[in-house]
């Protein structure tokens, strides 16, 4: 246990638990606009579907695992991935970063009491909770869940081609869970603009919470089109529109009325305008989270602060801007420009790349379990972006184009993102959370048998991918050699199982047998670790004096080493003040020259 | 990747004459490398996009190796060695600079290569012989209409798809229900069939042979099992394929064979030829 450093001793001795009144139990859960409770009520929920959704993978696994297999019906098998899909990106990958993690730590993050419609964050969580139950009852209405795909193409979505209750669920909940993320992202871009403590400038907030906010924005900009484009199917189905239908029109019949002729193209570009920009709504989190985690392991700032917030917006620009490479096979879009745009967002994700081995560079690492999670993000996504930057050349997605290659390409990326950094998020805030620590032992178990599990999984698929094989499909063809590379993809899959199974146990560990965290066990740098673990009502009795992206750090290291610039940076201190100092001038210890005594800002008790 | 540093202007040209001449090189020598898991195509369009992936393949292989082995350094580098704090380095920015251009320069490398091969790929010279394909739930129709020939297979009975060896042949792509996507990984090539939209593409086949094609996209309940076959023969075969068909069988429709086939799958037949004018 080498690996746990010793608790520190922060703000703790300031902020004392704040007495609350008012109802308890379940009419206190119910009725709470706490961001905390909100934002664990959000964590939970989405992990229960992560579970959920990881069992239809195991489904799907198991109906791969022979050519012809008989696990499943084909009916059932088209239910399974569209609503292992539908839950994982829906419902869990989304929901636990900007519902839970970021809703539980930004307003720490900033130093606010909570967010900044505490009323609108509580309707966001029923609403999701109410859309991924009318999902999931999709599975016990007559004719079953929705089997169109968790990307709905149209005109398979109409009602000629996929009648029935389970996929007019399917577009409801994600009506009702698209307003949730709307309203969340409202919720955030107001919290972070409006909310953030004295001293809390801009340039001085955690990378997580600036990636939070692009996230808001982008959500702001793709999911009110998602909505709509939903609402429009739903109209299809049941109104007699013709948006995206093509029943009885010119295009199937060849009758002259071109009046009536739906468009089948039209929906693909409003859905992949919400759908690219979603898959950054998805991961700028989580490299969040990352970024958070690595300095705090390595003992050292993030290198390249500003670029990476840089790098951070220029993905969400390029994002709104690359929709259509989902869409190179359809011959009706500008292949050229879609292509140099998806190709340029590799810049910024290898700026990023670049900052993230920056930051451990001649650092002191630490391997803990947030930690080891993030080197294997870092893995995944290196993979991951590879093969994105082969997808973005058009005459090579022409041959890879929905086949399990596209298949293994986004699920290293997303399985990277949201499982990786999203489960790094998750046992590093975890003692903020509860006070209490998860075992160290069995969170490197969980690691390993993750990592391992991931490459034996993902893998094979780019193979079978290559060698034609496409996705979707509940049975194929013996003779080509596609079994023993889906045997391995399987056994990799319940790999992945077993570490989750690992995880549940170590939550319980923490449950029954509870090792106090502290306010700080991680040495941590931001904000959030100042305050109790877990926080009182409202956060914060005290805060310390914000002068620099490190507050606590400052705080508990005044003797510590000042932030320095590499060869190529002379000068004065960097005028933009990211340092408590600025560039390499040689100040005194933080508190040296701050006057007030034991550095810690009084703000108004809420 | 491994380019040295960018230290003047005098090295900057000849570092990126270095990395053109390495990628060109590379794509004219595609036909000797590896396919790194690719079909070997064996149309010309095909040939073309494989060498793309080659190149592609290289490319991303070098990035991977770099990144991976600065992260794999790191980690085992910098492993905790002790309980002093290290130096607290934030920015560095020559550094910063030199891993922004460097991949800006790689990335519009890799668009000039990808630019110049989608457009070989994409284009449409005039065919010597034209093949209409229509997609439905769950087959495909192939439409000789110069050769008064059409072709209809449902699921579990794959239609074949006849063409000669060294003709330039036209596909042209609709759907007569749902998205579907006509593919053959031996083409290294696919492409959507749509309803209310034509697709068209073109394939130069040189290689004698009987590939095996599917439809891609997601397209309903028996979406695994909307398979096809491609038949490259001699022209002289092909004459007398086309002769043979062109004077049996009754004219099949579409619209027969879309919705009611499924009933009755096992009495349809796997090939069937129209005489005359098939419409549409």
């Amino acid at each position: 246990m080498t690996d746990v450093i010793v608790p520190q001793v922060s703000g703790g001795e300031y902020a004392h638990a704040h007495e609350e009144h008012g109802p308890s139990g379940l009419i206190k859960w119910i009725t709470t606009t706490d961001h905390k409770v909100i934002g664990l009520s959000y964590m939970v929920t989405s992990i229960v579907l992560f579970y959920i959704a990881g069992l239809l993978a195991l489904g799907i696994r198991v109906q791969l695992t022979t050519p012809h297999g008989t696990f499943i019906s084909f009916q059932q098998y088209n239910e399974l991935f569209t609503m292992h899909g539908s839950l994982m990106l829906y419902l869990f990958a989304g929901p636990f970063a900007f519902g839970g993690l970021a809703n539980y730590v930004v307003p720490l993050q900033v130093g606010a009491p909570d967010m900044a419609f505490p009323r609108l964050n509580a309707l966001s969580y029923w609403l999701y909770l109410g859309g991924s139950i009318m999902m999931l009852l999709g599975f016990v209405v007559a004719g079953g869940a929705a089997n169109f795909g968790w990307v709905a193409y149209a005109p398979l979505s109409t009602a000629t081609y996929t009648p029935g209750a389970g996929q007019d669920l399917w577009i409801m909940s994600l009506v009702l869970t698209g307003f949730s993320a709307i309203f969340t992202g409202v919720n955030l871009v107001a919290t972070i603009f409006y909310l953030r403590a004295p001293g809390m400038t801009m340039f001085r907030m955690p990378i997580f919470t600036w990636n939070m906010l692009v996230t808001g924005i982008l959500i702001l900009i793709a999911f009110p089109v998602l909505t709509a484009a939903l609402i429009m199917l739903f109209a299809d189905r049941h109104f007699g529109t013709q948006i995206y239908a093509v029943t009885g029109c010119h295009a199937v019949t060849g009758a002259p009325d071109p009046h009536a002729c739906g468009s089948a193209v039209l929906w693909q570009n409003l859905f992949w305008f919400f759908g690219h920009p979603e898959v950054y709504i998805l991961a700028l989190p989580y490299f969040g989270i990352v970024t958070e985690i690595l300095p705090v392991f390595s003992r050292k700032p993030v290198f390249g602060y500003k670029g990476m917030v840089f790098a951070t917006m220029s993905i969400a620009a390029l994002s709104t801007g690359v929709w259509a490479h989902h869409m190179f096979t359809t011959g009706t879009v500008l292949l050229p420009f879609f292509s140099l745009m998806s190709l340029l967002i590799a810049v910024p994700t290898g700026i990023k790349f670049f900052n993230w081995v920056g930051t451990m560079w001649g650092g002191q690492l630490v391997y803990t379990t947030p930690m080891l999670m993030s080197i294997g993000f870092l893995f995944a996504f290196l993979m991951g972006g590879v093969t994105g930057v082969m997808l973005a050349a058009p005459p090579i997605d022409f041959f890879v184009h929905t086949t399990y290659f596209v298949v293994a390409h986004f699920h290293q990326v997303l399985f990277g993102s949201a499982v990786f950094a999203g489960f790094a998020g998750f046992y590093y805030w975890y003692p903020k959370m509860f006070g209490r620590m998860l075992n160290d032992r069995l969170g490197k178990l969980h690691f390993w048998l993750l990592f391992v599990g991931f490459w034996v999984t993902f893998m094979p698929q780019y193979i079978v991918g290559l060698r034609g094989m496409p996705r979707r499909v509940a049975s194929y063809p013996t003779t080509l050699g596609w079994q023993s590379w889906n045997i391995a993809s399987t056994i990799g899959a319940f790999t992945i199982a077993v570490s989750f199974l690992v995880m549940l146990v170590n939550v319980w560990v923490s449950w029954r047998y509870p090792i106090p965290a502290g306010d700080n066990p991680w040495d941590a740098h931001t904000l959030e670790w100042f305050t109790t673990s877990p926080p009182p009502h409202h956060n914060y009795s005290h805060l310390p004096t914000i002068r620099s992206e490190r507050p606590t750090w400052d705080y508990n290291h005044p003797d510590a080493p000042n932030i320095r610039h590499g060869r190529g940076q002379g000068g004065p201190g960097h005028p933009n003040g990211h340092g408590p100092f600025g560039g390499g001038n040689g100040a005194g210890p933080p508190h040296a020259g701050d006057g007030a005594a034991g550095a810690a800002q009084e703000v108004p008790a809420t | 990747m491994t380019a040295p540093h960018p230290r003047g202007g005098r090295s900057r040209p000849r570092w990126l004459a270095v990395v053109v001449a390495a990628g060109g090189g590379l794509l004219l020598a595609g036909c000797q490398l590896p396919t790194f898991g690719a079909y070997k195509a064996v149309t010309a369009q095909g040939q073309d996009s494989l060498k793309l992936w080659q190149g592609f393949f290289i490319a991303g292989a070098a990035v991977f190796v770099v990144v991976f082995a600065l992260i794999t350094w790191a980690v085992f580098r910098y492993r905790r060695r002790s309980d002093a704090i290290p130096r607290q380095t934030q920015y560095h920015t020559l550094l910063e600079i030199f891993y922004t251009t460097v991949p800006v320069v790689f990335v519009l490398i890799l668009f000039g290569f990808t630019f110049v091969t989608e457009n070989n790929v994409d284009a449409l010279p005039a065919p010597s012989l034209s093949v209409a394909v229509t997609g439905f739930q769950w087959g495909w129709q192939f439409q000789y209409t110069t050769k008064h020939v059409t072709v209809i297979g449902v699921e579990l009975q794959d239609p074949v798809m006849v063409l000669p060896q060294n003709e330039t042949v036209r596909i042209s792509l609709r759907s007569h229900d749902v998205i579907h996507g006509f593919y053959v990984p031996a083409f290294d090539f696919s492409r959507y069939a749509q309803p209310g939209i034509t697709n068209k593409f073109t394939v130069d086949l040189h290689t004698l042979g009987t590939y095996r094609g599917q439809c891609t996209q997601y397209c309903g309940l028996f979406h695994s099992l909307m398979r096809f076959r491609v038949e490259v023969v001699t022209p002289a075969q092909f004459a007398a394929w086309v002769s043979k068909h062109k004077s049996s069988g009754p004219q099949t429709s579409i619209s027969t064979a879309g919705k009611g086939a499924l009933s009755n799958s096992t009495s349809y037949t796997t090939l069937t030829a129209a005489t005359g004018g098939t419409g549409s």
